[in-house]
């Protein structure tokens, strides 16, 4: 972005080039923002519901809009339309604050996300620590919310919420660091610069243990969140809504947006520090095309986890806070510390890399999900009575 | 045991505390005393042949000409399968039935339902107040003389005619 | 809201007790109940259950509609599986007035009361899977609802509250073509109940958050007159279809699932959930049995209009799919009952939560509330 604006102004000192470069980033910002992540927010929820009624058996919103694309926007428009609700009772500034600063702490990561080879707001040097740093920022604003709601279940879930946070960022932060070590950078740019973009070359696959802290990583995040199966602040049947109970209209759905937001930027941190981000062969020598393949394939690798995320959410139950802290702390925080020990015993055992570990993790994975098709399709013939005994006839299931 | 077998073991025990065992158009059943009511629970949950482990059904009846509450007990054992259902009256100016909430855990609440309903005091039971109705309900619904009160909290309760919707003409 | 600090003598920090209000208005599916928890932090000291939400006095209401017109009312009781009440009515009034029913009466009443339990489990399980988080299982489990639904809006023309049973028999005969339907759901459903299986039961997610969970042993659950799924689950085995058979269930051959500790101890509240499933698919045994052996004949007793049991009081149990459901019913010769009592599975089972809870987490107590199968309107009428 800097060398954007420096194009764009010329060679000025002192305090115009301040000024300038103060008013690109909020003209960026507003454009980032708006432009991208408020729409990916959108359009994440439209997904949400689509691939949740598809799993359900149901149609999902299919009328505002060709398959109800649009409906994102019809509930955006309904809300900010909404009746602003302050309840009487509860600490009026920091309930009006709290979306802000969730929002706040979820928008600002997007500043390190690579989307392309040369589209990226800043390339910070520490990308990978500013993003864990600043996501942080959303315990803040769910503790106020659940607070100042005045309602002790809202307390009792910004409380859960916050512990669940908190605790999950250790396993998370231990996962970043094999991802870090094969790089050699906390860069974002660089820990993609480091991968290739066959399979075989992205960090997920380098060893058994690289493959165990992207699974610790993915896991991870959707804890942080709060996503099912650890949606327990958020746990419809308990709490209403948690921490969001008293909000209504606009505010209530910034907390959504952060969430599905937050699902987008999961993605994009799965994808960069372990998929290889953006990396596309070099197929043309034209920029502009270079950097459509190479968003297109970001966009993609990070929505398929968006997919994977919804897909888990629609299918496995939630998970009991003290069973919560009971993996993060005696199961997650010790796989993380092997994955880092693992890592590093295998990048100074092969120091060039591995080629055969590599095509073996590969392999390894592609016969997974071979398996997990071939399972599927056992599954969906059982369930349609193939080979089926009514019962009370002979053996019973 | 057939419930002359059953009947036979109470008055042995329990003597004139005890009915015969009574028939009529429907169920038979045996009367026991008001205030021994409580002993004999425990004697047929803890006696080895009777074993009356459940108390499946529990039943005030307001019987006003006979100017009595009725407490209908229909037991059951699980253990040797047999059931008998015994019956206890109570004055009705001042019904008052020995608790079994002691021998079976499942009279907590059917009698607490019990004195809702019907007024029917028991003494030793462990929490008795309303259960269906409001705490500060007036009356006891059940009881064939009942008549409502005109209004509950300034909710009136009268409407002259069924068309007679306020605030309508 | 302050929160008050103390330092105790150990030097630890004495905190207070929250009073949390569970209140009548929850969005989830087991109806209009409401606890007060007294909970510190997450784990409750006690869950006291206040009931009465949904009292409409019923019984009172049988004093002064007669026999023929409660019929209606018993579908209120209990609406998720109303097909039972209806029987429990229509058993008690004919055990009072002598009437004998004709055997394919009898058979279309355990046709429809089986489906009727087939509905009620469905609903049961799948708002318990929706309870602890997994919301897809309920959605399945409603459209296999549906179909029952279907079946039975073509049997008396009602989804919900069916109105089915008369005093002395059934309503109408099965329409024509309907046994091939119910054949065809059957056939249909049962894998459907396998599906439903893999995807919930022995998730280890789900087992977790109810293996262990609130184990009732057998001797509390027979003091405290639990029955149906929630006894069986705690590992007696009794079932008022097999033990004292009533209508025509003597002629059937089926199961009594039990429930064996197998994810944790007997009693807890997985077992209590997978004796429902297993439940569903005895439920369709027996159907597929009574619609082979259906006989010809009438579906109803000649009833006179103006019905007048000899004056006397009885006591009837039938089967619901929440357990054994005590109908007693007085009549005093004339043409309103006496007095008319419903003792149902849901009550007992309101009147054990306070004694579970204790030491359980708040994410716990709707685990226990959906295990328990509760419905609302059976506990107040």
């Amino acid at each position: 972005m800097q060398e954007f604006i420096d194009g764009l102004i010329g060679t000025t000192t002192g305090m115009e080039q301040h000024l300038a470069y103060l008013a690109g980033m909020l003209v960026f910002g507003a454009a980032v923002v708006f432009g991208f992540i408020l729409p990916i927010a959108g359009v994440t929820s439209w997904l949400e519901r689509r691939v949740w009624a598809r799993i359900q058996s149901r149609i999902g919103p299919n009328r505002v809009g060709p398959a109800g694309f649009l409906q994102w926007l019809a509930d955006g428009l309904k809300n900010l339309l909404k009746e602003d609700v302050v309840p009487d009772a509860v600490d009026a500034r920091l309930f009006r604050l709290a979306p802000y600063v969730v929002v706040t702490g979820f928008v600002a990561a997007f500043v390190a996300v690579p989307f392309a080879g040369s589209l990226i707001i800043a390339d910070l040097n520490i990308g990978i620590l500013y993003i864990t740093a600043v996501t942080s920022l959303v315990v803040v604003g769910i503790l106020m919310a659940g607070w100042s709601s005045n309602n002790k279940w809202s307390m009792l879930g910004g409380i859960r919420s916050a512990t669940q946070i908190v605790s999950y960022e250790i396993p998370a932060g231990l996962a970043i660091f094999p991802a870090v070590l094969l790089s050699g950078t906390l860069s974002m740019q660089g820990i993609i610069e480091s991968q290739g973009w066959e399979p075989w070359n992205w960090h997920m696959f380098h060893s058994p243990f690289a493959l165990a802290a992207f699974l610790l990583f993915f896991v991870s995040t959707l804890a942080e969140g709060n996503r099912t199966p650890f949606d327990l602040p958020e746990a419809e049947s308990e709490l209403v809504a948690g921490f969001a109970t008293e909000y209504s209209g606009m505010r209530s759905l910034l907390f959504f947006l952060a969430e599905w937001g937050n699902l987008y930027l999961i993605g994009a941190l799965v994808a960069t520090l372990y998929l290889g981000g953006w990396q596309v062969p070099d197929f043309t020598r034209s920029t502009f095309l270079l950097a459509v393949a190479q968003f297109g394939t970001f966009f993609l690798k990070a929505y398929f986890f968006v997919f994977v995320a919804m897909w888990i959410r629609a299918t496995l139950p939630r998970v009991r806070v003290d069973q919560l802290m009971s993996l993060c702390w005696k199961y997650m925080v010790p796989i993380g510390l092997v994955s880092v020990i693992g890592t590093a015993s295998v990048m100074v055992a092969f120091p060039e890399g591995n080629m055969t570990m590599r095509m073996a993790m590969t392999g390894l994975v592609g016969l997974l999900i071979v398996r997990f098709f071939l399972r599927v399709r056992y599954h969906l013939r059982r369930s349609k009575g193939v080979g089926f005994q009514p019962t009370g006839s002979v053996a019973q299931g | 045991m057939t419930e002359q077998e059953i009947q036979r073991k109470l008055e042995e025990r329990f003597g004139a505390a005890v009915g015969p065992v009574a028939e009529g158009a429907g169920d038979s059943w045996i009367e026991v005393d008001a205030d021994r009511i409580d002993e004999v629970a425990a004697f047929m949950k803890s006696d080895p042949a009777l074993r009356f482990d459940c108390l499946s059904n529990q039943t005030g009846l307001d019987l006003p000409e006979r100017n009595h509450i009725q407490v209908v007990y229909n037991l059951l054992s699980y253990e040797h399968r047999h059931e008998v259902t015994l019956k206890v009256n109570a004055d009705r100016e001042k019904p008052v039935v020995n608790t079994v909430e002691a021998t079976w855990k499942a009279a907590n609440w059917l009698e607490r339902e019990i004195y809702d309903l019907l007024g029917v005091d028991f003494p030793g039971h462990s929490d008795l107040r309303r259960i269906l109705l409001p705490d500060d309900w007036i009356g006891h619904p059940l009881r064939k003389d009942y008549v409502e009160a005109p209004e509950y909290h300034g909710i009136s309760t009268i409407r002259e005619s069924m068309l007679d919707i306020p605030g309508r003409s | 809201m302050s929160v008050e600090v103390e330092i105790e003598g150990r030097g630890g920090i004495a905190t207070e007790e929250m009073t949390l209000n569970m209140g009548p208005q929850h969005p989830s599916t087991h109806g209009v109940l409401r606890f007060i928890v007294k909970a510190d932090g997450e784990i409750m000291r006690t869950a006291i259950p206040d009931i009465g939400y949904l009292h409409r006095s019923i019984e009172k209401i049988a004093e002064k509609v007669g026999w023929h017109g409660f019929m209606p009312y018993t579908d209120r009781v209990d609406y998720v599986a109303a097909m039972t009440a209806n029987q429990g009515w229509a058993m008690a009034s004919e055990a009072l007035g002598g009437i004998e029913v004709p055997r394919r009466g009898e058979y279309c009443r355990v046709i429809a009361a089986e489906l009727g339990r087939i509905c009620s489990h469905l609903l049961a399980v799948g708002a318990m899977g929706m309870d602890i988080g997994a919301i897809t299982p309920f959605t399945h489990a409603l459209r296999e609802r549906e179909m029952i639904n279907d079946l039975l809006e073509e049997l008396c023309g009602a989804r919900l509250t069916f109105n089915y049973m008369r005093i002395g028999g059934v309503a109408w005969d099965l329409p024509p073509g309907y046994r091939d339907k119910v054949i065809d759901f059957l056939d249909h459903f049962e894998p459907v109940i396998h599906e439903l299986n893999d995807l919930l039961s022995y998730n280890k997610i789900y087992v977790e958050r109810l293996a262990n969970v609130a184990p009732i042993s057998a001797e509390m659950a027979i003091s405290y007159n639990l029955v149906g799924p929630n006894l069986r689950g705690s590992g007696v085995s009794y079932d008022l279809r097999k033990d004292r058979p009533y209508s025509v269930y003597g002629d059937f051959e089926f199961d009594v699932p039990v429930g064996m500790g197998e994810q944790g101890t007997v009693g807890d509240c997985w077992d209590r959930y997978i004796v429902r499933m297993r439940e569903c698919l005895q439920s369709c045994w027996i159907l597929r049995q009574a619609l082979d052996q259906i006989p010809e004949g009438p579906v109803i007793a000649k009833v006179p209009r103006n019905f007048k049991p000899k004056a006397g009081d009885v006591h009837v149990r039938v089967e619901s799919a929440r357990g054994d459901m005590n109908w007693y019913v007085a009549a005093d010769g004339s043409e309103f009952p006496y007095r008319v009592h419903i003792h149902t599975g849901s009550f007992a089972a309101m009147s054990i939560i306070e004694e579970i809870s204790e030491g359980m987490m708040i994410a716990d107590l709707v685990a226990i509330i959906a295990s328990l199968d509760i419905v609302a309107p059976e506990v107040d009428r």
